[in-house]
């Protein structure tokens, strides 16, 4: 079963995730990687108190995630790794070669990023960084829920946010 | 002093469309305000209930989905504003038993509104019933 998507979406745990992916995933777990949440009770309680009782999540911060991801990926369930900013995929992807495919969820407007889908909005050095994932043999796409194309990463850094 | 009791908060048009059927039974277009999370970041969805609540004076947030944004974001709030009610998994007769209970102060309002809420889901035939 093991992880079945590695995605970035700076809203982390949400309707888009919890159902929008959840239900057709089947998913059992979440793993939730960011520092500032692997460190605050209350930021997990926060998160917990979303997702329904039979799907379990798992906070950790990058170093963690990494030394646990092998577990995650011999799990018998289906699960979704998550983290909130395409940096700390890249610090993940850094620690372990297990992650192929990063799924680009929802990245959205704050000063200094250009929209590139409705969903996307992104930086001059958070393009670079994910040139630099696909550059090592990562595919790169953008897509919020599943009924939706994958938007490969050329198209969507040519994208004018239609 | 506005008349605005609470926000109606989800995702798509779902405030909007709430609202909308809020009216056509009520009549009443001032006790609610919507905020819609649709491709706005968790930092935007918080501001902006912020500015509503601000703005309005509103005591309480009913949201469509306990994992949606706008749920995240109204418990955020919450945590500064404990006098705040959250509801989550909001339908039209939670909104409309609050529309026309406002004698007693929204906290009993609102807890007479998730009872009304939940017991207006029923189901009936489907193959249970054959």
């Amino acid at each position: 079963m093991a992880l079945e998507l590695y995605r970035i979406d700076d809203r982390l745990i949400h309707g888009q995730v919890v159902v929008g992916w959840g239900q057709p995933l089947d998913l059992g777990f979440i793993v939730l990687v960011d520092d500032e949440v692997a460190s605050s009770d209350w930021e997990q309680e926060l998160y917990r108190m979303g997702v329904p009782p039979d799907m379990d999540v798992y906070f950790d911060g990058v170093e963690a995630a990494a030394t646990n991801l092998e577990r995650y990926q011999d799990d018998d369930r289906r699960g979704l790794l998550l983290t909130g900013d395409i940096d700390t995929m890249t610090r993940l992807v850094d620690s372990s070669d297990a992650i192929r495919r990063v799924n680009v969820g929802g990245i959205h407007h704050r000063p200094g990023r250009t929209q590139r889908l409705r969903y996307v909005f992104l930086s001059p050095s958070e393009e670079e960084q994910l040139r630099a994932l696909a550059g090592r043999n990562i595919e790169v796409t953008a897509q919020d829920v599943p009924a939706a194309r994958p938007v490969p990463l050329d198209e969507l850094l040519a994208g004018n946010g239609s | 002093m506005s008349s605005v009791r609470a926000l109606v908060a989800g995702h798509g048009t779902f405030a909007a469309g709430m609202l909308s059927a809020v009216e056509q039974i009520t009549g009443r277009t001032d006790l609610f305000l919507g905020v819609t999370n649709h491709d706005l970041s968790a930092a935007d969805v918080e501001a902006l209930m912020r500015e509503r609540l601000d703005s309005s004076g509103a005591t309480v947030i009913f949201t469509d989905l306990p994992a949606g944004s706008c749920t995240m974001a109204a418990r955020r709030i919450q945590r500064e504003r404990p006098d705040l009610a959250v509801v989550t998994g909001v339908n039209l007769a939670t909104l409309l038993d609050f529309a026309f209970h406002d004698d007693a102060g929204d906290v009993h309002a609102v807890e007479h509104a998730a009872d009304k809420g939940r017991a207006s889901l029923v189901v009936t035939g489907g193959p249970r019933g054959a």
